[in-house]
């Protein structure tokens, strides 16, 4: 007999129920009952930006270097659950094994690339200034804070974690909107986070409907950034518009349109895009001499 | 009808007819306690209530600061605080005092000066209480002269637990006097009480040395205010009045930090003493980070959208 899953929400490192105590059935791309997820509300969006944000002094603060040990900690443990994470993938999205393997696989290698970027991107966008003056002056990328990010809906994996990855990389700490209909493998990825030295609070996982539950995350004054990649073509600006009463960083899909086409190609490695939406550039003035 | 039955005169003619009223006073049901403190927090209080619950729990606010770190600069930005918690939304109701230790009251009524906010000064060489009754009434006289207009004494509780109820209660009787016009709170330190039963004798025991407010906490020690320790405090003022005819305040500190807990608090004072108690004369918070909580659900109710640290001061 197989033991049925119940799939929670991942908050501040537990996995508690939706507040609102709702759930909503998930099928396959066939059609079959995959399982009851749990259906964030917007008091689930409330205490995900407070874990968010009680884990961000401990994971900004921590060395690029250490952050980079954690999201390649991540990917072993997604490497270790691979079958796992196919089988999910192969229902989610209607693919063959082979094909939903090769996104797993595909998976592991974006968090490595990105683990690896940690302590390598501030010597991309940061450096010393040449300036007319007897001062030592250089420019650093720090994180933006807590960033609300809505998954993409088709791309339940590789999609999920080409969101999460460069956010996380960059210091932030981040609630994530998982895809509504494909929400199966971001909880599984949750377990994966939380047996992986990632802090809890630094990723916090809500399946539930991105049009529910963005308007929250794009007012709320206490986010510093939202990804509206998740977000149907129809709801951007007015999320965009929400975000910016309280100026925060946002990131719109490639191409920045709001009609934009469908879903990029997440088989593609990614530029800096994402991990440039979520700093801010420090520039330091140091007197020199004298 | 009076719940205990005896004249005042007669509890407190001398320690004897002291400790046989406190150990004669029905003992607390710890389970009953914890269960009816926790059905009152079930309570589901929106909207226009709520809006109501966060103004009287502002006003109701003893802005608090009692650190050995505190300066006068401190003090004064605290002052401002309490004038105008919401510089951005002046139909914020003001705290109903400040709280600092004795030689910072000067500062604080200085700058209070011309508002309606008290300054309240801890004294009796709080926290601990340990000095002798000359020194500590001597604290009380300076913080007095001073300008403070509440004192907040604490209670000899090693003499309590070792059942010197009678020193107890004259160290409360002459801090009283030396207080002259200034009200007078009592810490009784429930914390180091241990028992609900020790809380409940602390309770009588002040009121009826004439503590205007009897206060859970100095917040210096683990546990401070509990949902159960409130119950058994509100339920003495509520059963002093009636046999006493006497109206007196509970003061809550330490460990309150959320609007949800401060409106909890709200919920058990009206269930428990009654809805009389509903108003700063008679009902307290001593917090100091409660009060940012309550402006960002304040914030939260009149944007619609959830609030963050980054708009109110910091402490």
């Amino acid at each position: 007999m197989t033991v049925r899953k119940t799939y929670k929400l991942y908050i501040g490192g537990a996995f508690p129920r939706s507040e609102s105590g709702r759930v909503y059935p998930v099928t396959s791309s066939s059609g079959d009952l995959l399982a009851q997820a749990a259906q964030a509300s917007r008091k689930d969006v409330r205490d995900a930006v407070v874990a968010a944000r009680g884990a961000f002094a401990g994971w900004s603060g921590a060395t690029a270097y250490n952050r980079g040990q954690v999201i390649y900690r991540i990917a072993e443990m997604l490497e270790g659950r691979r079958d796992q994470f196919a089988a999910e993938v192969a229902a989610a999205e209607g693919l063959g094994t082979a094909a939903a393997e090769g996104i797993v696989d595909a998976s592991v290698d974006r968090l490595v690339w990105y683990a690896g970027w940690t302590d390598k991107y501030a010597q991309i966008t940061g450096g010393a200034n040449p300036v007319s003056g007897p001062y030592i002056n250089y420019s650093v990328p720090e994180p933006s804070g807590v960033i609300g990010v809505l998954a993409p809906q088709q791309s339940s994996l590789l999609g999920l974690i080409s969101v999460v990855a460069p956010v996380i990389a960059m210091g932030n700490t981040c609630v994530v909107v998982s895809s509504f209909a494909r929400p199966l493998p971001a909880i599984s990825l949750a377990e994966a986070l939380g047996t992986s030295d990632l802090p809890g609070g630094v990723v916090n996982v809500l399946s539930g409907s991105a049009a529910e539950l963005a308007p929250w995350l794009a007012a709320h004054r206490d986010v510093n950034g939202i990804d509206i990649t998740g977000a149907a073509p129809e709801g951007r600006a007015n999320l965009l518009r929400s975000a910016s009463d309280t100026v925060k960083r946002t990131y719109s899909p490639a191409g920045g349109r709001a009609d934009g086409p469908g879903e990029e190609d997440w088989a593609t490695e990614p530029a800096l895009r994402r991990m440039a939406a979520f700093v801010e550039t420090k520039t330091v003035w140091h007197p020199l001499g004298i | 009808m009076t719940v205990t039955g005896t004249q005042q005169s007669e509890i407190t003619r001398d320690e004897s007819s002291l400790r046989r009223f406190l150990h004669g006073l029905p003992g607390v049901d710890q389970v009953g306690a914890q269960d009816r403190a926790a059905a009152l927090a079930t309570r589901s209080i929106k909207t226009t209530a709520k809006a109501w619950a966060i103004d009287a729990a502002i006003s109701m606010v003893d802005l608090t600061t009692l650190e050995g770190s505190d300066t006068h600069g401190k003090v004064r930005s605290l002052a401002a605080k309490a004038r105008r918690p919401d510089p951005s939304d002046l139909s914020t109701p003001t705290v109903a005092a400040v709280c600092v230790y004795p030689d910072l009251v000067a500062t604080a009524v200085e700058a209070l000066r011309g508002s309606k906010v008290g300054v309240a000064s801890v004294a009796t060489a709080f926290p601990s209480g340990r000095a002798s009754l000359a020194t500590k009434l001597h604290d009380v006289r300076e913080a007095v002269a001073a300008g403070a207009t509440e004192i907040d004494m604490v209670i000899d509780r090693g003499a309590f637990l070792s059942g010197r109820y009678g020193q107890v209660f004259d160290e409360i009787v002459a801090t009283k006097a030396a207080c002259g016009t200034a009200h007078l709170k009592v810490i009784l330190e429930t914390g180091e009480l241990v028992t609900l039963d020790n809380a409940r004798r602390a309770s009588w025991l002040a009121l009826l040395a004439g503590g205007d407010f009897i206060k859970t906490s100095t917040g210096k020690v683990t546990p401070a205010a509990t949902p159960p320790v409130a119950l058994v405090m509100l339920q003495a003022v509520r059963d002093f009045a009636a046999d006493h005819g006497a109206v007196r305040g509970v003061k809550l500190a330490g460990g309150i930090r959320s609007t949800k807990d401060a409106v909890r608090y709200l919920v058990m004072v009206n269930e428990v003493a009654g809805e009389q108690w509903l108003t700063p004369d008679l009902f307290r918070f001593g917090a100091s980070t409660l009060l940012n909580d309550l402006l960002q659900q304040r914030h939260k109710l009149a944007t619609g959208a959830y609030d963050g640290p980054d708009y109110v001061s910091m402490d």
